[in-house]
């Protein structure tokens, strides 16, 4: 069957549960009512503080075919899913999932965990590096679940993906289970996405290397959620979780992308008192805050709110005035850690909170502008972040098509030729964000704007800036680049992309080797 | 001129260059190609033909061509056989020219 934006979905995945197909970014409504997990009770002499990981496996216990869930804040400096893995596999359990909200090149040994049966599934919102690489040649027998991070949210409240035990990686704890991001060596800020998985796990066990006085403070995750806290001698690499600084792109390119995206956002006029704004960390995404910054300087402009992944840039905004608070599911550096810890207007939010389709209203809803990226656009302004160009996957939603739908406006910013490659196709590999909320593309060489947004095309205009068609702008880069031969795929799927809404938008196949 | 007089090398392996190594063919051997590219999958062949094409308008016959491309464009992709092909003996049409 075709869904609403013209991709093939098989009716039936072996593996995945009754295939819905994608049918429009709010066309599709909730029916449930949401998770519920066991009811708990423990006496005020009983301890949670366990000595290790295995004896927490048999506490509680965890056995064969039982889905575990993980969080990504500590990523490429993550220790604590690899050792659960491992505790897994030397107890001899067989067919887990693996619910972890995004996988990095420190997750490899998953591989072997596949290979040998401890792990037969994986769910997540991203992965890169090795386990991404495997998995696009058909590692796993059952497709794996790329999700979004509201998604994930959704699909946790709702018991489509129910966690029997959540390992929350815990920078900091104390022995009753009242957790926070901000202190110990693998200090990583927020907590926001472990939020759903504490909240609707039947299980919930913190792993820390940095035991606090009772009571911990400030709390994030409160004991009333957790059930055992493990004390381990090192939970992650801090080199692999938190970055010094966060620096402005110096590539002319990116530079010239970044100016011309904070002018598109100046014409739609909504730089003005109560902004709201969410940028990514990298490339030509940080930079286009620093032009904005300098719009809201001169018109004196205060915004509301900064949402999404925080770094320093927009700590720094934030303690200059530029904007009233910061909303944050996730830290990228040490200054967002600070700023968290310290400034009662930096807001810690859960995964749910921030994007979740699902609720009485996410936060992405608040935004007026978002800048994203993209690997691949195609004419219907549908974009790929899933597989890179030789089809394997190289990435995954993340926040991308929640923040897409929520907010007024969605730009992408995106070099028309990366190296040789147009980023302007016919027809997306991966479709993960539908072009229906995508509404302008900010390239080097050009504005294009999708069509359903008429009225920006006008203020783009007024405004004289270079808006072209966005065929246009395709045979532009071909003309340069030439035509590239489309990318051959296997038959197998090795992924299905859901919706943040549970439907499906699109299939990921296997690729050769 | 059906072959080169030694091996020579031109461009770099940097983002959008090509490096390309030139070595002398045996008399008959032909125009061996030895291609890696980020982009076999979408301008593999465009590359190999721009490079034997290149060659070919030189009057060469005999050579082995190794290319290593990091996303160069046809006329980069020219510029470096072009170079190749020079500092490997060959005295180019435009040269002479």
């Amino acid at each position: 069957m075709k869904n609403a934006i013209g991709r093939e979905i098989p009716e039936t995945i072996s593996g995945i549960a009754a295939i819905k197909p994608f049918a429009g970014a709010f066309a599709t409504s909730p029916k449930m009512t949401r998770q519920a997990p066991k009811v708990k009770t423990i006496k005020p002499t009983d301890r949670k503080l366990v000595d290790n990981l295995v004896e927490v496996f048999k506490k509680i216990p965890v056995t064969d075919g039982m889905t575990l869930s993980f969080h990504h804040h500590f990523r490429n400096g993550d220790g604590v899913v690899n050792m659960v893995l491992a505790t897994a596999a030397q107890l001899g359990l067989k067919n887990l999932t693996v619910a972890l909200s995004s996988v990095f090149p420190v997750h490899a040994p998953i591989i072997e965990q596949v290979k040998n049966g401890v792990v037969t599934g994986l769910d997540t919102n991203y992965m890169s590096g090795p386990v991404a690489q495997a998995v696009s040649k058909g590692l796993f027998s059952k497709p794996v679940v790329l999700r979004t991070h509201g998604g994930r949210g959704r699909a946790i409240e709702c018991g489509q993906l129910k966690i029997d035990v959540a390992f929350i990686a815990a920078p900091a704890a104390d022995e009753y289970g009242n957790l926070n991001g901000v202190e110990g060596p693998a200090a990583c800020g927020s907590l926001g996405y472990a939020f759903p998985d504490a909240q609707y796990a039947d299980y919930v066990v913190a792993v820390t290397d940095y035991i606090g006085e009772y009571p911990l403070s400030p709390i994030s995750i409160p004991q009333t959620r957790v059930d055992y806290v493990v004390k381990v001698e090192c939970v992650g690499d801090p080199k692999g979780i938190v970055s010094g600084t966060t620096r402005i792109t110096k590539d002319p390119v990116g530079l010239k992308i970044a100016e011309t995206a904070a002018k598109v956002i100046q014409a739609t006029g909504l730089i003005k008192n109560g902004f709201a704004f969410q940028t990514g960390a990298g490339g030509a995404s940080l930079a286009t805050a620093a032009f904005v910054r300098k719009m809201m300087e001169k018109d004196e402009v205060v915004g509301s709110f900064a949402l999404g992944g925080i770094t320093g840039y927009m700590v720094d905004m934030l303690e200059s005035g530029l904007f009233k608070k910061l909303m944050d599911v996730q830290g990228f550096d040490l200054e967002a850690i600070r700023s968290l810890s310290t400034n009662p207007n930096h807001l810690e939010i859960g995964a749910d909170f921030y994007a979740s389709p699902f609720n009485a209203g996410c936060a992405v809803n608040q935004l007026d502008v978002v800048i994203l990226g993209a690997t691949e656009m195609d004419t219907d302004f549908n974009v790929n972040v899933v597989t890179g160009s030789d089809g394997v996957i190289m990435g995954g939603s993340g926040g991308h098509a929640d923040a897409a739908a929520g907010a007024k406006v969605t730009i992408i910013v995106a070099n028309l030729l990366r190296g040789r490659l147009p980023i302007i196709v016919d027809k997306v590999l991966t479709a993960t964000t539908p072009g229906e909320t995508i509404d302008v593309l900010v390239t080097e060489r050009g504005v294009a704007v999708n069509p359903l947004r008429a009225d920006l095309k006008e203020k783009f205009l007024a405004a004289g800036l270079p808006v072209k068609d966005i065929q246009e702008l395709k045979q532009l880069a071909e003309k340069i680049a030439g035509a590239p031969k489309a990318v051959k795929t296997g038959e197998k799927i090795v992924a299905v992309v859901e919706y943040r809404d549970g439907t499906i938008i699109d299939v990921v196949r296997q690729v050769e080797g | 001129m059906a072959s080169i007089a030694k091996t020579a090398q031109a461009g770099t392996l940097e983002s959008s260059d090509v490096m390309i190594t030139v070595a002398p063919g045996n008399q008959g051997s032909g125009i061996v190609i030895e291609l890696e590219s980020i982009v076999l999958a979408q301008y593999g062949e465009d590359i190999k033909f721009i490079l034997e094409k290149t060659v070919k308008d030189q009057g060469v016959t005999d050579i082995y061509i190794k290319a290593v491309d990091r996303g160069a464009l046809d006329c980069t992709i020219y510029a470096r056989t072009l170079a190749a092909l020079s500092r490997a003996g060959a005295v180019l049409k435009e040269e002479i020219a």
